[in-house]
């Protein structure tokens, strides 16, 4: 147990040397060697899930090592309610994705090898709690995702590639410069925990040209972590590199990629900035609203259901966003409203989580019908639902916990995040409300289409989903059942971890020193 | 006695859904597909329901309730508990939807023999039984907005059930919609009750309610957006577009679902939440309800499609309950919704049993063209299909008012209620004379289609032969509710046909509104008592006047309706295409979103994205260039190998004196020491 956290990063590292000596025509095996390394690392996930201890909000299993002592560098590991469910989530995907990926015939040798180093970096930026570590690991994600995405994508991959590469390296420079900020000003020390303690006071106070440097490094992180999640209007990478991506990537990025953003501003600038949360909060809050309408709305128009999938996860992501605002409520200004913190904080993480699962879950679906169809224009099909039935329902089920329907895990999730900011933020709660209505009418519409009427000529040869697929949908499709009809083991987990956040938040800031 | 019937509900409850899941995974590869898993799942908790009922009546104690919660999600301050509420409204209310619910699957195993997805509707129809059940059981705002959004979905899937047509499709995806809306209100309003009192339970709720946590403005505006839930399930104006429509679905559903207990959820969540309406909320819903009951009554009277008539009628009827419990009178709002369930019901069912003789005999004729739902291809059915005709004709004399007939019995109270309000505010005279003109045009409009589809002559008596009455499994059901049109079930132990007084009006009775500065349900009471037989000679001469036209126009003819309908010129046109709302709401509402989703997107990808986004790409694009040119221009030729230039110059003028002549160095060597003599000496 005691080095449970390098194993779970490392582990990927020891699959990418074994396919090394694996020669590149046997194919199967380098996939049975991606899937078995997926399958322990998704297994230890599970280990640390049994030991996890659920009533403590702080940080467990942890791992100190001096790495560049000269600069005050460590490699420090641990986890929390917050970076657990993440972790077990990880495992799980990258699990199935090898799974999705198994059809993949091109330099399977390679993409294996990117897949594993991709895990271990994700794995990394989750576990680390060394700044420095956690930047090397963002850093070290984007590189396979490069490949992975101009190699293995669609006709337009190297646009899309290239895309994502810039702007994410222009979110990760900035990220740099807010990093050594901190650095700087807060004792030379990149250990999260102990700038934790430091920064809100080191940084009370401080002007830099004549503006708060709370202020300066707050955008910079935010912008950095916002384009990950991705915050409007930050966005647009996203739905080239989800369109283009090959299906397990466009699974991996919305089911993981998008919630480093998210993780990364409670991890980092709640942590650190509490005074910057209520400054920034009703900016939090507003900008999810525009993510909820504006994807809504781009959802609603797209033509190719990958896109439109891809749109929904800027929709969806803004409701965690309103959640995440809702942290304010707990302060002496908003009347201590523990309540509404937790109810808004919780869902946020919970929305996190459960578009995790649901947008992968969807991409996977599309995937399968892009498969044997080779199209993906919504137009192009029809009546599908008489001769692919289980593949109808099993997508009927993802789109309904797509638009939030209650018994499925995103209703839980987006419904405490409204009743969450709704004490603090009514106006905008009140507009967002519209989203759900956005929700419903773009996959209803896109599922009557591609679904409902006469079947479409083509298509009466269209073979069912396979076993294989369904072993990659019906686990996810279990958790969202689960979770929408009893969520509590969920919140159970992070529930102590919020406390934490929140009682963090705000104990800790001032907001007059601004 | 103790909690019997919480253990009871939760049978209730999930029965159904065994049900359903059972008909999912393997419901296509048992015998006969799987109905009698359905049927019997059903059977049972129509007994359970049952015996809750008798429970009750032996209880007899109006205050009778009991509730079991359980903490569902616990974060510490923030939890939700979710639990049953079992009082007398709720058995009630149980044994209607058991009572429907069973009728329906019975009918159905005849109505869609042979479908393709028989299994498949019967595992919805438990899905939607589960939901509907969990609607009623409720103790709280939340499970009810939950169960509340599974029967959307169950209606989804049921009038989507024929998705190949595309009719059906657009309707079900219609009903989904337009309930979203209503259900956005319903749950702002859960927001703005659960910000105030921290509790989403109806106990708690009444209680802070009371205590003044949230007032004025605040309260009445949770109380609308907790009614504009109401009005979407329930089909109000203007969120009443949906219902007509849902008609695509299986007629056995649409008794179900769109007639009897679905659309009732939104009079059955107004009545539970009347204590908390303030009057400013009671006012907005009598007239929404008031305006509802005429509005959908006026498009009924003109509609040719049988089962349309029955649609608009129920859009009215559930108009008339909302308008009673604006007015206050919420018990004869849910009196009506019993007895409204019944006869409607089984109108359906009737209408059913006439579309399947229908479709038989033009399957005989093998004509696919004439539609099997319009009254113009109908006419003398009465001797063909006896039981149906006179079902339907009891359940008609009920819902037209007719005394010694159920609805007659619950619309008085209702329209005693709505003019003892206008007694007490005659500003509001408008809300009776709605009522009464709309059960006016009901009793017009039932007759009407009574007429024409029964009697007469036939519009196409080559069919008449080949209309037979419909099998057991379909009449069953007919003679059932048929006969539960009659008062006398509704207020035994009594006989008298003209009062309500009876064991619903001993076991419900209404309870004081908790927002402070109410009326008290006893002054309510006294002014409906009142205004009671006013409304009731009132009720009588409208409801037969209104056959009385019926008959002249469509018996002995004495009027022409076309005659008519050309007099009435465009208002015709109007009530037709019902005031064209379907016309307004995609040309001012769908097609505008879409506009603005599409050039929202062109902005997003076009736009934004390829211009300013990759704007960023293009300058740093330009700069790298320019600052190349400048780099190899400026510092590489010029400042780097300038230097270079530079020293080459020197270079070439200083490689003169290296003459390789030992001589010459010495002297440069000698030349030297002595300058540095010299510049020392200073």
């Amino acid at each position: 147990m005691e080095y449970i956290l390098s194993w779970l990063i490392w582990l990927p590292v020891i699959g990418i040397g074994a396919i090394g000596f694996i020669p590149r025509e046997k194919k199967d095996l380098i996939r049975i060697t991606a899937a078995v390394t997926t399958g322990l690392q998704f297994l230890l996930t599970l280990v640390l899930y049994r030991n996890f201890d659920n009533s403590i909000g702080v940080m467990q299993f942890m791992e100190r090592a001096e790495w560049i002592p000269s600069l005050n560098i460590s490699y420090i590991l641990g986890v929390d309610g917050l970076s657990l469910p993440m972790v077990i989530l990880t495992g799980l995907l990258f699990f199935i994705g090898v799974f999705v990926s198994w059809t993949i015939e091109k330099a399977v040798k390679g993409y294996y090898a990117l897949f594993l180093l991709l895990n271990m970096g994700v794995m990394g930026v989750f576990l680390s709690l060394d700044f420095f570590l956690f930047y090397v690991f963002w850093e070290v994600m984007l590189l396979p995702m490069y490949f992975l995405i101009g190699m293995w994508g669609g006709p337009q991959r190297e646009y899309a590639a290239i895309k994502f590469f810039l702007y994410t390296l222009f979110g990760s420079v900035l990220m740099l410069i807010g990093i050594l900020g901190l650095y700087f000003t807060c004792g030379k020390t990149f250990d999260i925990l102990e700038l934790q303690r430091i920064a809100p006071t080191a940084l009370d106070g401080v002007l830099w040209w004549g503006i708060s440097a709370i202020k300066v490094i707050w955008i910079l992180l935010f912008i950095g972590f916002a384009i990950k999640v991705p915050v409007f209007p930050f966005h647009t990478w996203l739905p080239l590199a989800h369109v283009e991506a090959p299906t397990a990537i466009s699974v991996l990025l919305a089911g993981i990629l998008l919630k480093l953003g998210v993780y990364g501003i409670l991890r980092v600038n709640y942590g650190l900035m509490p005074d910057g949360v209520y400054w920034f909060s009703g900016a939090l809050a507003f900008l999810g609203l525009i993510n909820v309408i504006w994807g809504g709305l781009c959802a609603l128009a797209q033509t190719d259901l990958k896109k439109l999938v891809a749109y929904s996860s800027v929709n969806h992501m803004g409701y965690s966003l309103i959640g995440m605002a809702a942290v304010i409520a707990a302060g002496e200004s908003n009347g201590y409203n523990l309540k509404a913190a937790q109810a808004g904080l919780g869902g946020a993480v919970f929305q996190m989580f459960n578009h995790g699962t649901i947008s992968a879950m969807l991409f996977i679906l599309v995937g399968v019908i892009y498969d044997r169809a080779h199209h993906r224009e919504i137009e192009g099909f029809g009546g599908l639902a008489t001769q692919m039935p289980v593949y109808t329902a099993i997508t009927a089920l993802a789109f309904f916990a797509g638009l939030g329907l209650p018994g499925l895990s995103g209703f839980v999730s987006e419904a405490m995040c409204f009743i969450g900011a709704f004490p603090v933020y009514k106006g905008i709660v009140i507009a967002s409300t519209i989203g759900i209505l956005l929700n419903a009418a773009y996959f209803l519409w896109a599922f009557q289409r591609v679904f409902f009427g006469k079947l479409n000529e083509k298509y009466t040869e269209l073979p069912e989903i396979n076993s294989r697929e369904l072993f990659t949908v019906i686990p996810l499709l279990l958790i969202t059942l689960f979770f929408g009809i009893y969520p509590a083991p969920y919140l159970d987990i992070i529930s102590s971890t919020m406390d934490v956040i929140i009682e963090h938040v705000v104990s800790l800031s001032t907001l007059a020193s601004m | 006695m103790d909690n019997i019937f919480i253990k009871y509900s939760v049978f209730i409850l999930f029965l159904p859904l065994l049900a359903f899941l059972i008909q999912i995974f393997v419901g296509k590869r048992l015998p006969r597909q799987g109905d009698w898993v359905s049927i019997s799942a059903i059977i049972i908790t129509l007994i359970l329901s049952i015996t809750m009922f008798v429970g009750m009546l032996i209880e007899y104690n109006p205050l009778f309730s009991q509730e079991a919660s359980f903490t569902w999600l616990d974060m510490g301050d923030f939890e939700i508990k979710l639990g049953f509420l079992v009082d007398n409204i709720t058995v009630i209310m149980l044994l209607v939807v058991a009572l429907i619910s069973t009728c329906t699957h019975i009918f159905s195993t005849q109505y869609l023999k042979g479908d393709i997805r028989y299994s498949r509707y019967f595992a919805y129809l438990g899905l939607f039984t589960f939901s509907m059940n969990g609607i009623v059981l409720s103790n709280n705002l939340m499970s009810m907005y939950m169960f509340w959004e599974l029967v959307g979905v169950s209606s989804y899937l049921l009038i989507g059930h024929w998705f190949e047509k595309d009719s059906a499709s657009d309707a079900s995806k219609k009903a989904f919609l337009t309930n979203r809306v209503g259900d956005i209100g319903f749950f702002i309003g859960i927001m703005l009750i659960y910000t105030a009192i921290g509790s989403f339970a109806f106990s708690d709720i009444f209680e802070g309610v009371s205590a003044g946590l949230i007032k004025g403005t605040t309260l009445t505006l949770a109380g609308v957006g907790l009614f504009l839930g109401a009005m979407g399930k329930s089909s109000q104006f203007p969120l009443h577009i949906w219902l007509p429509d849902a008609m695509e679905g299986p007629t056995p559903v649409s008794a179900l679902m769109h007639a009897a207990t679905m659309v009732a959820a939104g009079v059955y969540l107004s009545v539970r939440i009347f204590p908390i309406l303030t009057p400013d909320a009671l006012l907005i819903v009598a007239y929404v309800g008031a305006f509802t009951a005429i509005f959908a009554a006026t498009i009924a009277i003109t509609q040719n499609d049988i089962k349309k008539v029955l649609a608009y009628s129920t859009v009215s009827q559930l108009g008339f309950m909302i308008l009673a419990v604006g007015t206050g009178v919420y018990t004869a709002a849910f009196f009506h919704l019993l007895t409204h369930a019944m006869f409607k019901a089984n109108l359906f069912y009737g209408s059913g049993s006439v579309i399947h003789a229908m479709h038989h005999a033009l399957h005989e004729k093998h004509d696919n063209e004439t539609d099997p739902q319009d009254m113009r291809n109908m006419g003398d059915f009465r001797k063909r299909m006896p039981i149906t005709h006179w079902s339907m004709l009891l359940s008609t004399f009920a819902i037209a008012g007719i005394p010694l007939f159920s609805g007659f019995l619950s619309k008085d109270a209702i329209l005693a209620g709505a003019l003892s309000f206008a007694q007490h505010n005659p500003q509001h005279i408008l809300l009776p004379i709605f009522g009464f003109s709309a059960a006016a045009l009901t009793a017009f409009y039932m007759f009407r289609m009574m007429f024409l589809t029964f009697y007469g002559d036939s519009k196409k008596p080559e069919l008449l032969n080949d209309i037979h009455e419909s099998p057991k499994e379909m009449v069953g059901p007919l003679v059932l509710l048929g006969g539960l049109s009659f008062f006398i079930w509704y207020t035994l132990p009594y006989f008298n046909p003209m009062s309500t007084h009876g064991w619903f009006t001993d076991l419900i009775i209404p309870r004081d509104a908790v927002v402070p500065g109410n009326l008290t349900a006893h002054q309510i009471e006294e002014g409906a008592h009142h205004a009671h037989y006013l409304a009731m000679y009132i009720s009588i001469a409208v409801a037969f006047s209104g056959v009385f036209v019926a008959y002249l126009m469509y018996i002995k003819k004495v009027f022409s309706p076309e005659n008519w309908a050309k007099k009435a010129g465009f208002l015709y046109q109007w009530s037709l295409n019902k005031y064209y709302f379907d016309e307004n709401y995609n040309k001012f509402i769908y097609q505008p979103t879409l506009r603005l989703a599409r050039r929202i997107s062109w902005l997003d990808w076009e736009l934004y994205d390829k211009y300013f986004i990759n704007g960023f790409g293009r300058i740093t694009n330009v700069v790298s260039r320019i600052s190349g040119k400048l780099d190899y221009y400026g510092i590489d030729q010029v400042l780097v190998d300038g230097n270079g230039k530079i020293i080459n110059i020197f270079g070439n003028a200083l490689k003169k004196i290296q003459t390789g002549r030992l001589q010459n160095y010495v002297l440069y060597v000698t030349a030297g020491v002595i300058i540095l003599m010299i510049i020392q000496s200073f």
